[in-house]
């Protein structure tokens, strides 16, 4: 254990102590103190929504709220930088099922929020924002730390508020609440002015409450369900679409059932991973641009695509013109304005995830015949393995250094990762069984993710849950400061910065598409990432050779506390199956040779 | 260089079979002999909407940010206090148009979407200012399209015209003779026509309670609106 650890409480201890939500809810109504101001009719809010965790940045118009969860069994994990309170509480939602919550103050913190709120919106995570606000009778007078937050934030978020009176804050804190996690997930943000924070109420807020008409579909139309269940049940090669909605609506269990019972063979799209086994015979893993071969020829061929939970994103479809272009399509989504908005949906059946997926079971009088299907699912599993050769005397395979990590791991571990060649290598080459164990930046693709999302999640996470974060140099040195958050607040995360001294994923595409001409892909000099995380007082390896990766990985994990590895792999290492932007998704290549 | 063998074992590209189906650029399948894109349309939507501030915003940000294309926007309150009605143009393929009504029922704001399909009760107001010089003849063709003098000075004479856009275009030919000086325009605003609701669920303020604004009119965006019973469709 660090010495910086000692003057902080054992992890574990603490969060073995905590109440569930609701009875410490029913405390807070006892015990708490009373609402005197716009600030605490705030945090009442948040207590009132089972707030446990929240992550931030102080500054001068957000203090008063600030002021107001020194009183709050509320726990506030103080961060380096408002992006990564902002990463720090998507990842927090994402594993805890509830909205993260996080504050800042008016001007740069509310914009150093804005990449992690954008983050939050395109992965559809529930997340709350909390931004400070010069006050009032200042806003439009170019105020200093004055930003236009709500007008800035508009197009990334559900919706936001810009909070009007000390009256009424706290119902709005609580709509934000409960606008973030209902339907489709997402984030909101309630900017709070100064003088209204500090302005006097003993207005108590209620329970969180969504806004009049937001409330989310349930049902799907009975005629659309029917419909689809008849061309399920006619299909020779039913396909069965899994995206990021059914782990948000914790239809997995459903989902499963579903798969197993009708023998529908799965893939996942990468937000949807963990919604199915990756073990199981039946899961092709997932399709896209660098999704597995066998997931990319199966979604080429299926007669019948049941999309859940996916909105087609264009990394999952490749060119449009040739997206499963023999299919029918069943899209079973809780947002109608992601029906045929990318790919036509001949079956719209507009739901919650699970809801829909036993009217479709309950609908339908027999399985499709789909045995011939199966069998040539598992004959492109075996043509297209995502194996790899290793040569001790030639630089690491990142693939190795994720497989050592998977083995030497439980399966509840969660893993969390920056974006790049190193995040593709994460989600190929780690077995991902479990939902809410794959934690990723998306849609909005954020380099510098992966640290501050490992320590959102390790809030989140149960004691017996490892948390690995797999990075690459470059993502790692854009949020590296919360190393100091990590090692502050004594949590036992792994770091394993796979580590090429490029841009690897520019740097792979300058190679295939720019003739190898490597502008600003080529760092040339990294500082060695071991010393900096000792420096940070993390422990720090470097390994540069095959037969240190067992040993340092082990080291790594039984160190109790924020550890980094960085692992030297092969420069040259490219991340395959690939297809290229707007290709046909059939056509992945295996090689450079084949883009 | 290094010895690590870069790639994947399998089947290249051009030996692996392919479906011969293709979908259009809206994701639908086509035949892919007599493959066609979908023609533009007009559309004209309404939507009911809380009057807040910074509802405009919201609406215009989300046709801007989606890259929808919009030729007209009208913004006016309905009988509802509190509730605004948007007219809005809309010039897209069939899937776009459908896509632009589901984007906007998301807006929290936005309490409910119509499109005015058939022969919706359309009209326009134009304000015109003409050459003065020759004001009987601006006069006549004034009477003839049934618009009235707003302002007649010995240079500029000002007409307010109302219409259906091809009355609007007709009337404005046949001012051009005289010089047209500056004209202002509201873009058309419409009703659905007969009993039917302009909007899905839409209601009189006689039986409706307006959305989302407090009894002192205090109009803030978070306001109770939990005792609202008018009927929402978003």
């Amino acid at each position: 254990m660090s010495e910086t650890a000692k003057s902080h409480p054992d992890a574990d201890e603490e969060s073995t102590t905590e109440k569930p939500p609701a009875e410490a809810a029913s405390e807070a109504d006892d015990n708490a103190t009373p609402v005197t101001d716009g600030s605490t009719a705030i945090v009442r809010a948040l207590e009132n929504g089972g707030v446990e965790h929240a992550f931030g940045v102080q500054g001068g118009a957000i203090m008063p709220v600030y002021d107001a969860l020194w009183d709050s069994d509320i726990e506030h994990i103080t961060m380096a930088h408002e992006q990564g309170a902002a990463h720090a509480a998507d990842a927090y939602g994402v594993v805890a099922n509830e909205p993260g919550i996080a504050l800042a103050t008016s001007g740069p913190g509310a914009t150093n929020l804005v990449t992690g709120i954008a983050d939050a919106n395109m992965d559809s995570d529930a997340m709350v924002a909390l931004t400070g606000q010069v006050p009032s009778d200042m806003v439009g007078s170019d105020a200093f730390q004055e930003t236009d937050t709500t007008g800035v934030t508009m197009p990334i978020t559900k919706h936001n508020w810009f909070a009007a009176s000390a009256d009424s804050i706290g119902d709005t804190v609580g709509e934000a609440f409960a606008l973030a996690e209902s339907g489709r997930p997402g984030p909101t943000l309630v900017d709070l002015p100064k003088d209204v924070s500090f302005e006097e109420t003993d207005v108590e807020p209620g329970e969180p409450a969504l806004p009049a008409g937001s409330e989310p579909p349930t049902t799907a139309d009975q005629e659309s369900v029917a419909a689809a269940a008849s061309t399920i049940e006619r299909a020779e090669k039913p396909l069965l679409l899994l995206g990021g909605g059914v782990i948000k609506a914790e239809a997995t269990d459903t989902a499963r059932e579903f798969a197993r019972e009708h023998g529908i063979p799965v893939v996942t799209t990468m937000p949807g991973i963990g919604t199915y086994p990756e073990d199981d015979e039946l899961c092709l893993s997932w399709a896209g641009m660098h999704g597995t071969g066998y997931a990319n020829m199966a979604i080429t061929h299926t007669d019948c695509l049941i999309g859940v939970g996916t909105r087609f994103d264009d990394r999952l479809t490749g060119g449009i013109d040739t997206f499963a272009p023999e299919a029918e399509v069943v899209h079973i989504d809780i947002d109608p304005a992601e029906i045929s908005k990318n790919i036509h949906a001949d079956y719209p059946c507009i739901g919650d995830a699970g809801t829909v997926l036993d009217q479709l079971t309950e609908a339908m009088d027999r399985e499709p015949d789909a045995r011939e299907w199966r069998e040539q699912c598992q004959t492109w599993k075996d043509e297209y393995p995502m194996d790899y050769s290793i040569d001790k005397d030639a630089p690491l395979r990142p693939e190795f250094v994720v497989e050592a990590f998977d083995e030497a791991t439980d399966d509840n571990t969660i893993v969390t990762s920056g974006v790049g060649q190193h995040q593709m290598w994460a989600s190929q080459y780690w077995e991902f069984t479990e939902p809410r164990t794959w934690v990723s930046s998306h849609g909005l693709g954020t380099m510098g993710y992966g640290l501050p999302s490992a320590i959102g999640a390790r809030f989140a996470a149960d004691d017996d849950q490892g948390v690995v974060c797999f990075d690459g140099d470059g993502s790692f040195l854009m949020t590296i400061q919360e190393l100091s958050v990590a090692v502050r607040e004594n949590l036992d995360i792994t770091v394993a910065v796979l580590n090429n001294e490029y841009v690897g994923m520019v740097r792979q595409w300058q190679d295939a598409f720019f003739e190898g001409r490597h502008m600003a892909s080529e760092y040339n000099w990294m500082p060695e990432f071991d010393k900096l995380a000792e420096a940070f007082g993390a422990k720090g390896w470097r390994v540069n050779d095959y037969d240190e990766v067992a040993d340092s990985v082990e080291a790594a994990l039984e160190y109790d506390g924020p550890s980094v590895i960085d692992f030297h792999i092969d420069p040259d290492a490219n991340v395959y199956p690939m297809v290229a932007s707007g290709a046909p998704n059939g056509k992945f290549a295996l090689s450079e040779e084949q883009l | 260089m290094s010895e690590n063998q870069q790639g994947l074992q399998g089947p290249p590209p051009e030996e692996r079979p392919h479906p011969d189906g293709r979908r259009n650029s809206q994701g639908i399948r086509i035949d892919p002999e007599v493959e066609a894109e979908p023609d533009t349309q007009t559309a004209m939507i309404s939507a009911l909407v809380e009057h807040e501030p910074g509802v405009l915003a919201r609406v215009a940000g989300l046709f801007s940010r989606r890259q929808f294309n919009i030729e007209s926007l009208t913004v006016g309150p309905t009988t509802v206090e509190g509730n605004a009605r948007l007219t809005l143009i809309v010039e897209e393929p069939e899937p776009g148009i459908d896509q632009a009504k589901k984007q906007l029922a998301k807006l929290k704001p936005v309490i409910s979407v119509g499109e005015l399909e058939g022969r919706p009760v359309r009209s326009e107001l134009v304000l015109l200012k003409v050459n003065g010089d020759d004001p009987d003849r601006v006069q006549a063709v004034t009477e003839m399209y049934d618009g009235t003098t707003l302002d007649a000075g010995p240079e500029t004479i000002t007409v307010q015209l109302t219409g259906e856009y091809n009355e609007i275009e007709d009337a404005l030919d046949a001012y051009r003779q005289f010089g047209i000086i500056e004209i202002a325009r509201t873009g058309p605003t419409a009703l659905a026509r007969g009993s039917t609701p302009t909007t899905p669920g839409e209601k009189p303020a006689a039986e409706a309670t307006a959305v989302g604004v407090e009894a002192d009119g205090g109009g803030d965006a978070g306001g109770d609106s939990a005792e609202s019973q008018a009927e929402t469709t978003n």
